[in-house]
Parts: structure tokens; C-alpha cells; sequence
């Protein structure tokens, strides 16, 4: 196995740890090709068991088969509403938020349903680009586990007693000017929602504002006013930085400017680029997709960051580092690095880290010259309240000392989230029995809802009006695109209520507010600010400040972490968040970029510390942190920092939904509140049972090939044909069959893994637009999960514990110049089209599977069950018209979604004229924040994909098989700091 | 021993066995000739709608344009059926207290869609689009026959695969003027549809039969 997987080129590429132990278990995976279904048919009962289901179920797909077509109805409009031509969707900007603030996008709607959703090109914080979290609202808007009904003490009840209620109580409060009134809400940048909260404390100066996110921007904004006595937002320009360093920053995945930083990055990562290559220094305890795309990477616990950037910033100042110190050659070829790139350079801090850490790396940037450059400094954006005043741990023991008589929870479900040390089940629970309210609004029942006399369903903001700014501050009003579903309201409209506004429409809010705003010509600036997703000139002002200087921030903080103590880091779960996407299933089943964990989270540890407690992947062990104990099963990870391990928030939930609930294990149970993103002294305990869990890491192995290939800058110069391995000199594309003559268009991909972040934005794209089924952790588990799109991901390197690179590669269907699946169809369900697609044909397909096993990519998903027939109607309201819903037997995958250049080519063949390059777009393409994805016309010599596939870091995967795939990829280039 | 069989029974088993084979061949051809019955295609099988609106009349003889009603077909895959504002157009000056036009009044009255029943209804996995057929010079007649002498709506052609793809291979055979499309009394002798129809292959860039019976043309 060994040598298979260790190539001619002198790199080792592996997948996992078993691959690169070379262990029986890897072998036995390598043998059966489908591994955790071959069992099945070695088995003797479960041999005969398969045979009667496979019998019982040839008899029903039998039937099925001749299933009569039901009589259908047209049902057209009474009165036909402008604009709307039936069988084309329309689009329609807006903002999803994502901790407070907001990513623009457009939203397809078929007939007053949306559908899908893209990136915005006109907002900032898109720039056409979209990620899983946008992509996947619109399947919270369907859900039907939603909050539906207001809850007066779990009964039903209506928003009329609701009101009649707060009515009494405001009279009540109005006579102590508000006093014992608290409003509890997440990160608020909604400019509306803001002026609200201004008028609610102007008419009660007693009441007070507290903000509780379990992610959030706490440390980001402490950070900031530390460095600069004030609170601005900084605002990073990737694209002039030539150096970049993370400190524990994973600005490609993290940050409400996430989209646009990871575009500005990969821009730079252009060999051809004027401007160079730019080089990335990121130093992280548990891999990230930023660690991934690192030049120099270097695990290091979270609590070593802090003494890194100190290094960092004494070194700058021109103090040696002593030799001895650990991580001391790192930071110093790092100090070195940055100096000769003054002005080009930028230091940036998680929002994981402590407050000084940003302060320190603000001074450092100043010292760099950096201001004005690759960073900028604009006016606060987020109007929720950032002093201890206002935080959860005050609002906890106000209402311990019986000073909180109504208590309003706003979008917000503390009673999951909040650190355990503050206990605010306890205080939920308390308020209860003082004869004090609690009311909560939220888009579901949750665990916080569960312990409040009031809930109130919260309108999803694809069915409501709201406004939210960008990380610039530039504001944008969500539009509804349907009626409410259920009875919700917004957080507006709640806050406007305790003003004696009841029942007031969202749109009048939003409206007013922005009355007030534009003044004079509203009607024309508030139709451009609805149709362009954006409001113009509402961002940030650009401020000049300067930060403290570095000698005096280093002055102040000198704590030193206890080294041989065993650190926890809690960070947010790379697909569902904090725990707010729980119950999406598409989010769940999404692969999480490094682990290709689904369905749960586990403990990501080291392959040191795993040896250290002899601890194997899946085992369930027990931690004991700050007096609270967890159990949770265990991965193996390779590249975290030893003497760490990382649990992800968000899983364990109890009140999700029927989707969410259950899975994993909660992180928040061990989550105090002065570790909320690290600490120091959790004991760890082996149990001798076993949690399984599902990863798509295993199946569809490829077995050391000469899958990825990659290159550091220089070698590129040197050699630019690196990637050409010439295979399969002696018959070059040759084929049997005979070829086809492509007169037309030739539709080709190319997929530039330099540029490629991981972020799966591609594959929930791919999901949202194909009609792509969830089915669950167990069909995972099976290898049956259905995306058509996986993104494969490779460690390279000898030492498990700091591989020297982590690979992401994009996989969809090759669409095979000499496509192996089309020969061995006996029904001619899969064959060519005369563009060059390899074409499914589903009413053919009888599910002999014989193309899935013939395929070596393995890009074939096989409908095992009838994974959409029963599916709710409202889901079926998700489902995009333009493609079909795949019955249970068929085979299914990339199409390169035909949908899309079927509906262009009708489009210019009515305008009587050709199909311009990048008109439109596949839907993996149009959501890649990084542009990763190129797709047009081989025909066409001048299409951008020509030009790449033109490109000497162009390859073809497994190109010795002579499928001759018409997805290539551009090989990876490193940009690693010269050896002085 | 007297024999078991007799003789006649030679007869019989020769008969049956070949009577099976025939058997078996005569259901096959009994079932395709069932599949391909007006039974199965529902050709030239009117159907029942909720309110009795004729083609014959409206179309063929008032002369109102397709398009008045149909008013996507042009730019949409979809030829929508009228809203009942369009109805209630000309039916709140004509005809306006005719009880045949009651659900169509209630319709408007109560904010009620009339729920027409689908006559030409492909199976799902199939995507027709009705622009493009229109701007390559695909008559309305042509697919649906004669609508403007139907007093209620029928299928004239049988919309089988078989059926689509005679014309994917053979376009020349069945196209006209992209003028002509919508009308209903357009006619070309026989012998001259070739010839014409070539040249409009021609002017209107319509795709070659290779392309046109690609999987993908109709199916994704």
C-alpha cells in the first residue's frame, strides 16, 4: 500500500490515519469498494435477508414502473400580478444574517415561492459569492418544525392575548420608568431595530439592554476600543497584502466579511498575478479551512497565540528571540518576512482570541505601516450594547437579586447557549417563580422557550421586512418574497409593541426608519436601495485612528499559560453554527471541511494526545472541565496542536426539531464564561464504549494516486509543465468508439485548486439547485450520501502530527471524453450529448448500478430508497422546477447542470444571437466565494475556461485511465518564504 | 393397457403449445396496440372542464388571436392559461349575467382560481418549451390540431416520445413561417413542405437532427 500511495514526485498524500499506518483496516477498505455495504453479501443471514429485500423490492419497483400518471390541474391566477410570467422565475436582493450581520443576496422565486439563493454581485459582502449558511435559508423558511403559534405556558395562544397582556405590563412599568425591564437580544446592526431600542430607552430610562451571542464579535470590538480608546471596525484589504499573517483566524470561513476576504485572497493566489503571490503565516490550534490554505502553518494551543503575537510584536521592535523558545525560529522568520514587506502586510486575530491579542495586532499593523493599506478603520457598525453592564453574566445576577420583573429574549436561545457557569436555566426558572415574566421570540420552540411563560414565532427574514448592515455598515432592507408562513413577527415589531405600537406591519418600520434617513426623494432612493439589495452610501465613514503603542499593550498584559495544563477550545461548528442551524438537513449532512464529520461533532484531538490516552477514533470519552463533565466521542485529527483538543458548538440540542435534536454532543454544557473559546485544565477520561460516527472520508477511496498535484511557487518558475506527467504516452486518447464532432458548443469545467478555500460553498449549491435529497447520518454512514459535488481533502507529509499541507479538492462528475459508466449501461441511461455532456437519463435508468461501479471517481449517487416521496409538502415548495425529482432506483449526478444551459441557449436563440461567455453561470460556480470554478464553452478559444484549460498547471484527474475528463483542474501552488 | 391419451390429444398439444407462442405474441402486439390506443393517449378524448369553454367559438369564431390569452407562449416554456381578469375582460360587458359564466364571475367575486383540468399533460421528467418551438416556426397547430374547430379541448396528437422525436429528426417536415405560427388556417401542399421547410431550417438556425435528439434537449 505504501508504495502506491508515495508517487514518483517524492510527496506522501493520504486521506487518514488508517491510509498513512497503512493498517488492516485501511487495506480491508481498499478491497471492498463500497465498504460499509459489502458486509451484507458476506454474511450468510444477512445474505438471505438482502436477497428477500432485494426480490420484495424488484416486484414493487416493477410496479412502481407502470405507476399511472394522476390526472393534473392548471390553476392560474384570478388576477394575474404584474411582472410575473408563469414559468420564469423572477429575483428578488436581500441580506441573510449570520450573527448580526448581513451577506447580500438574490433569491430565485418560481411564482411567488423562493427557491434558491445566490450571491449578491452589488453587495460588498458577497460579490456574487454565496456560502452553505446563505444558501441553506431557504430551507429554514420551509421547515416545518418551526415556531408556528404563539405559546402562553406551552399552550397555544394568540398574539392578541400577547398584547393585551404586555399592554398591562408596560402600564406597570411606565410608573418606574421602566425599571426591572430587560431586553436580551444578539449582535444588532439593524439600523431599525437600533432606533427602536433608542426610542424604548427614551420612554423608559430604566430599562436596560443586554446582548448575549455565543459567537459573536465580543473580543473583536473589546479588542478594538482597547487599542484605540474608541470602537471602530476594521476592515481588511486582502487584496493589497502581500504577507499575511492569522493568528488563530479563520477569516476564510469566520467574520461577516468572510465572502469578500476569502475573493481578495484568493485573487492574490495567482502565479500569473503582477502583483505576486501573496504568502500566508496562520497559527491555530485545530485546522481550519484558513490553516489549510497556510504557507506556513503551525499548530499551537489557543492559549499560546497570546505569547505569539507578543513574540511577534517584540521581535518587530527589534528584541531578539531567544533561541530556546518555543515556536521562537517561527515567529522570527515571520518578523523577518513582515519587515521586508512594510505596507503590504497584515496581521489579523480570531475573534477566539482574548481582547489583547487584537489590540496587540492593531499596534503591530500601525508599526507596519499597515493603516490606510491593507486595513482601514470605519465607525462601529453593530448598535448592540458591548459593556459588562450589559452582559449575560450582569443579567444573571440582576435577576438572581429579584430586579428583573420582564424580561424579553429577542432572536436569542440562551437557555441552550449560554456559558454553564451562569446557569441560566436557573434564572429562567427563578424569574418563573418570583412572579416574573420571561418571553421569548424565536424562529423555533427551543430550549429557551421551553422555560418562558411567553414564546412568540419569529418571521424568517425571507417572509418579513428588516433591515441589517454588512460588516461595512452598508445597510440592506430584507425584503419579504412570500407571506409569513406561520404567525411570526420581528424583533421589530415585537419592540415596537412595547412601545404601544401592536401589530404594526414590518414594512411600516422598516419604512419609517428609513423615512427619516433618506428624507427628501425617498420614494425613488428606497425603490434602488429594495432593488439593488443595497442602500447607497450608508456605509461605515472612514475614521483616522491610531492605536495605543506597542510597548504599552505589552506592558499590560503579561499572563503566561500553564504549558503541561490540557487545553479545550470550543469553536463554532463548521455547519450548523452555534447550533441555530441544527435543524437543517442540509447543513448537517454537510461534510465539515477538515474531519468530513456529518451528522455530529466529536472531540478533534491530536494523533499525539490520541496515542498519549490510547484513544481510537469514535471512542466516547468523558471530560470533566471546571466541575462539568460531557461525554463525547473522539477524532483523530491530524495537524491539531498537541496538548489541545476542539469540541464544536451547536450539537447536543434537546428542542431543535425533529432534525437536530440529539445529534452530537453540547459543547455548551462544558463552556464557562471566561473560557468561552479556550481553557486550560480539562481532564480527560477513556470510556470503553463507542459512539459511531458518519464520515465521507473513507469511501470512494483512490488510493494514492497522482490525485492532487502541487507545487511551491519557485518550482513552478522553474518548471512550469510540473503538473504534466504525460500520461499514457502509448495510446494517448485513444478510443474504440468512434469521436464526436462538437460543432457546436463543448462544454468544459475547469477547477482551480489554488484557489479553492474548502468551504463547501459548492456543494450545497449543487444541493439547493439539483434537488439533491438528505438522507440521513445513518445512509451516510452506509456511503450513500447523494452530493454531486464532494470536495476530497488530503493531508501530505510524513508526520501525522503537522502535516506539511492540507488539500482540497473539488469533485463533481468528470463528464468523460471516454466515459466508462456510458459502456457498461445495458439500457443506454447514461451517453454523450452532442455539447460534450455525459447525460443521465433517469425514465431509463432501471438501477443496475453497473455505471456507479464502473465510474473511478465515484461521482454516481444511486437512490437507494425513495428519499423524496414522502417528503412534507411544504419541503416540496423548496424544489427547483427545472430539474427533476429523482424516484427511488435511479442513478444520479453532476449534470453540469444541463437546466441552466438549456434555459440560455433557449434565451439567445430567441435574441437571434450566440451564447457569450460567463452569461451564465453552474450553480457550484455562481456560489464559489473564491471563484474557484470555471465553466464555459472549449469551443470557444477566448472563454475564460479555454484560457485555464491553456494553463500549464492544467491536469486531468486519473488522466493514465484515458477517461479523458473534460473537468480538469489547475495544479496547487504553495507560496512558501524562500530558506534564508 | 389400454392407451391414457387419446389420439386427438396430438391435436390438442400441438395446438396449445402453439397456441401459447401465438398467445403470448398476440398479447404483446394486443398491449401495444392498447398503448397506442385513444384509450391510453386520450387522443381525440375531450374532457371534462369546470366551465364549458369552446375553442371553437372564441378561437375559430370570433377570431381572437391565441396569444390574447396565451399570453407567455412567446417568452415563457410555459403557455399559461388565461387568469380570469382576462375572462372578465370582454365577460363583464358580454354576456355578463349567462349562467354559463357563473363559476367565472365567482371566480373574480371570491378571489377563487378556476382549476381548469390538464389536457396535454407530458410526464414530469420531460421539459417542452413552448417559446422556443413558437420562434422556430412550430405552428400552435401543428401539436394541437385544430383547436379553433374544437368545441371542447382534446388532445389531437398523441405527445408519445415516438411522436416528439419525428419531428427532432425530421424538422423540415413539419415547420413553417415563424409568421404563421398562430394560424390556425395555414396549409401547405405536401409536396412543397420540404422544400419550405428546409429553408426555414436554414433562416432560423434550427439545430440539426443530431442535436435535436439529444437526451439533454428534453430531460434533465
Amino acid at each position: 500500500m505504501k508504495d502506491l500511495s508515495t508517487h514518483e514526485h517524492g510527496r506522501t498524500l493520504w486521506r487518514s490515519l488508517e491510509e498513512l499506518a497503512d493498517s488492516d483496516e485501511f487495506h480491508d477498505l481498499l478491497v471492498r469498494e463500497f465498504p460499509s455495504t459489502a458486509p451484507q453479501f458476506l454474511d450468510p443471514t444477512t445474505r438471505r435477508q438482502f436477497l428477500r429485500v432485494m426480490a420484495a423490492s424488484l416486484a414493487l419497483a416493477g410496479v412502481t414502473g407502470c405507476a399511472y400518471q394522476p390526472a393534473e390541474e392548471i390553476v392560474p391566477y384570478v388576477t394575474q400580478p404584474p411582472r410575473i410570467t408563469p414559468g420564469k422565475p423572477l429575483h428578488f436582493a436581500t441580506a441573510v444574517p449570520l450573527d448580526g450581520f448581513g451577506v447580500g443576496v438574490l433569491v430565485e422565486s418560481h411564482e411567488g415561492r423562493p427557491s434558491r439563493i445566490e450571491g449578491n454581485p452589488a453587495h460588498p459582502a458577497s460579490l456574487g459569492a454565496a456560502d452553505s449558511f446563505s444558501q441553506a435559508a431557504v430551507l429554514d423558511l420551509y421547515d416545518r418544525d418551526r415556531s408556528q403559534v404563539v405559546l402562553h405556558r406551552g399552550r397555544v395562544s394568540t398574539w392578541n392575548d400577547f398584547h393585551a397582556f404586555l399592554t398591562n405590563e408596560m402600564t406597570r412599568l411606565k410608573a418606574t420608568k421602566g425599571d426591572g425591564l430587560r431586553i436580551l437580544t444578539g449582535t444588532v446592526t439593524s439600523p431599525t431595530v437600533a432606533a427602536l431600542m433608542r426610542e424604548l430607552q427614551a420612554a423608559y430610562p430604566a430599562a436596560r439592554w443586554h446582548a448575549h451571542d455565543p459567537v459573536g464579535r465580543r473580543n473583536t470590538r473589546l479588542g478594538a476600543i482597547q487599542a484605540f480608546g474608541r470602537e471602530v471596525e476594521a476592515i481588511s484589504h486582502l487584496e493589497n497584502a502581500d504577507v499575511i499573517v492569522s493568528l488563530d483566524a479563520d477569516f476564510l470561513a469566520w467574520g461577516p466579511a468572510r465572502l469578500r476576504d476569502a475573493r481578495r485572497f484568493a485573487d492574490r493566489r495567482e502565479p500569473n498575478d503582477q502583483r505576486g503571490m501573496n504568502r500566508l503565516y496562520v497559527a491555530e490550534p485545530a485546522p481550519t479551512i484558513t490553516g489549510a490554505m497556510a504557507d506556513h502553518r503551525l499548530a499551537v494551543r489557543a492559549s499560546e497565540v497570546a505569547s505569539i503575537a507578543r513574540m511577534l510584536a517584540q521581535s518587530l521592535q527589534g528584541n531578539e528571540i531567544a533561541a530556546e523558545t518555543p515556536h521562537g525560529s517561527w515567529v522570527a522568520s515571520l518578523a523577518s518576512d513582515l519587515k521586508s514587506h512594510r505596507g503590504k502586510s497584515l496581521v489579523l486575530v480570531g475573534e477566539s482570541q482574548p481582547a489583547e491579542v487584537h489590540a496587540l495586532a492593531h499596534a503591530i499593523n500601525a508599526l507596519l505601516d499597515s493603516s490606510g493599506k491593507t486595513v482601514t478603520y470605519h465607525d462601529a457598525v453593530c448598535a448592540s450594547p458591548i459593556n459588562d453592564e450589559s452582559s449575560l453574566a450582569t443579567l444573571t445576577s440582576d435577576i438572581a437579586a429579584g430586579k428583573v420583573s420582564l424580561l424579553l429574549m429577542l432572536g436569542v436561545n440562551p437557555g441552550y447557549d449560554a456559558p454553564i457557569d451562569l446557569d441560566f436555566k436557573r434564572s429562567l426558572k427563578l424569574m418563573d417563580s418570583g412572579g416574573h415574566t420571561s418571553i421569548h421570540l424565536g424562529p423555533y420552540a427551543d430550549e429557551t422557550a421551553q422555560l418562558c411563560a411567553w414564546h412568540l414565532p419569529q418571521a424568517h427574514f425571507l417572509e418579513s421586512w428588516n433591515d441589517i448592515r454588512a460588516f461595512d455598515g452598508s445597510a440592506t432592507i430584507q425584503q419579504p418574497l412570500i407571506k409569513p408562513l406561520y404567525e411570526g413577527q420581528t424583533t421589530a415589531q415585537v419592540i415596537a409593541s412595547l412601545l404601544g405600537r401592536l401589530n404594526e406591519s414590518s414594512l411600516n418600520l422598516v419604512r419609517k426608519y428609513w423615512q427619516g434617513v433618506m428624507k427628501s426623494g425617498f420614494d425613488a432612493a428606497w425603490r434602488a436601495a429594495v432593488h439593488d439589495g443595497v442602500v447607497a452610501g450608508s456605509n461605515a465613514k472612514r475614521v483616522d485612528v491610531k492605536p495605543k503603542a506597542l510597548a504599552e499593550l505589552l506592558e499590560a498584559d503579561q499572563k503566561h499559560p500553564e504549558a503541561s495544563a490540557l487545553e479545550i477550545c470550543f469553536r463554532p461548528d463548521s455547519t450548523i453554527w452555534d447550533g441555530q442551524f441544527a435543524n437543517s438537513g442540509w447543513l448537517q449532512e454537510l461534510p465539515k471541511p477538515i474531519t468530513k464529520l456529518t451528522w455530529d461533532n466529536a472531540l478533534r484531538i491530536s494523533p499525539a494526545d490520541a496515542s498519549r490516552w490510547q484513544l481510537r477514533n469514535e471512542q466516547v470519552v468523558e471530560l470533566t472541565f471546571k466541575a462539568s463533565t460531557l461525554r463525547t466521542s473522539v477524532w483523530i485529527d491530524p495537524g491539531h496542536a498537541s496538548g489541545s483538543m476542539t469540541l464544536s458548538l451547536g450539537y447536543g440540542r434537546t428542542q431543535a426539531g425533529r432534525v437536530g435534536s440529539g445529534q452530537g454532543f453540547n459543547a455548551y454544557a462544558l463552556r464557562t464564561s471566561t473560557t468561552l473559546w479556550h481553557g486550560d485544565g480539562v481532564e480527560i477520561k477513556p470510556t470503553q464504549s463507542h459512539h459511531p460516527l458518519a464520515t465521507t472520508q473513507h469511501f470512494h477511496n483512490m488510493a494514492g494516486r497522482d490525485l492532487v498535484r502541487a507545487t511551491t511557487f519557485e518550482e513552478f518558475r522553474a518548471n512550469p509543465q510540473f503538473a504534466d506527467h504525460h500520461e499514457n504516452p502509448e495510446h494517448g486518447g485513444l478510443s474504440l468508439y468512434p469521436g464526436h464532432p462538437y460543432d457546436g458548443h463543448k462544454w468544459g469545467m475547469s477547477i482551480n485548486l489554488n484557489r479553492c478555500i474548502g468551504c463547501n460553498a459548492c456543494v450545497t449549491a449543487c444541493q439547493t439547485e439539483n434537488n439533491i435529497p438528505v438522507v440521513g447520518k445513518d445512509e451516510v454512514a452506509a456511503g450513500r450520501a447523494m452530493h454531486w459535488i464532494r470536495v476530497d481533502r488530503y493531508y501530505e507529509g510524513d508526520d501525522p502530527n503537522s502535516p506539511d499541507a492540507i488539500y482540497h479538492q473539488p469533485v463533481p462528475c468528470m463528464h468523460c471524453e471516454n466515459a466508462p459508466c456510458e459502456l457498461v449501461c445495458p439500457v443506454n441511461a447514461t451517453v454523450h450529448d452532442s455539447e460534450g455532456l455525459n447525460v443521465m437519463v433517469y425514465n431509463r435508468c432501471v438501477g443496475t448500478r453497473y455505471c456507479g461501479n464502473n465510474c473511478p471517481y465515484k461521482v454516481r449517487r444511486f437512490n437507494y430508497f425513495g428519499y423524496t416521496e414522502n417528503q412534507p409538502d411544504n419541503l416540496k415548495l423548496l424544489h427547483n422546477p427545472e430539474v427533476t425529482v429523482r424516484t427511488r432506483g435511479v442513478m444520479e449526478k453532476c449534470t453540469y447542470c444541463v437546466q441552466r444551459i438549456v434555459e440560455h441557449r433557449i434565451n439567445v436563440e430567441k435574441e437571434d444571437r450566440p451564447i457569450r461567455d460567463g452569461e451564465f453561470m453552474t450553480a457550484c460556480q455562481a456560489a464559489c466565494p473564491t471563484r474557484a470554478i470555471v465553466f464555459g464553452d472549449l469551443n470557444d478559444k477566448t472563454s475564460a475556461v479555454s484560457k485555464a484549460k491553456q494553463d500549464p498547471r492544467d491536469y486531468g484527474l486519473l488522466e493514465e485511465l484515458n477517461t479523458r475528463p473534460r473537468t480538469t483542474y489547475l495544479a496547487k501552488l504553495t507560496n512558501p518564504k524562500a530558506e534564508e | 393397457m389400454p392407451q391414457i391419451f387419446h389420439p386427438s390429444f396430438n391435436t390438442l398439444s400441438r395446438l396449445s403449445v402453439f397456441g401459447a407462442a401465438i398467445g403470448v405474441v398476440g398479447l404483446l402486439i394486443l398491449g401495444y396496440l392498447f398503448m397506442r390506443s385513444s384509450y391510453q393517449t386520450k387522443v381525440n378524448v375531450s374532457i371534462d372542464q369546470p366551465i364549458a369553454f369552446s375553442h371553437a367559438h372564441h378561437s375559430g369564431e370570433l377570431g381572437i388571436d391565441c396569444r390574447f390569452c396565451h399570453t407567455t407562449v412567446e417568452t415563457s416554456a410555459f403557455a399559461n392559461v388565461p387568469p380570469t381578469y382576462t375572462c372578465m375582460t370582454c365577460h363583464s360587458q358580454i354576456w355578463k349575467d349567462s349562467p354559463a359564466l357563473v363559476q367565472v364571475r365567482q371566480s373574480l367575486a371570491h378571489n377563487q382560481p378556476i382549476r381548469w383540468r390538464r389536457v396535454h399533460d407530458l410526464p414530469d421528467f420531460v421539459y417542452f418549451d413552448h417559446s422556443i418551438h413558437v420562434k422556430k416556426g412550430v405552428g400552435c397547430a401543428t401539436c394541437h390540431g385544430r383547436i379553433d374547430e374544437m368545441p371542447l379541448t382534446y388532445k389531437a396528437e398523441p405527445l408519445t416520445m415516438e411522436w416528439c422525436l419525428d419531428c427532432h429528426r425530421h424538422p423540415e417536415e413539419k415547420l413553417r413561417p415563424p409568421t404563421e405560427a398562430f394560424n390556425m388556417n395555414y396549409h401547405l401542399a405536401s409536396s412543397e413542405q420540404n422544400a419550405v421547410g428546409k429553408k426555414i431550417v436554414e433562416q432560423n438556425h434550427v439545430p440539426s437532427a443530431y442535436f435535436l435528439t439529444n437526451c439533454s434537449v428534453c430531460h434533465r
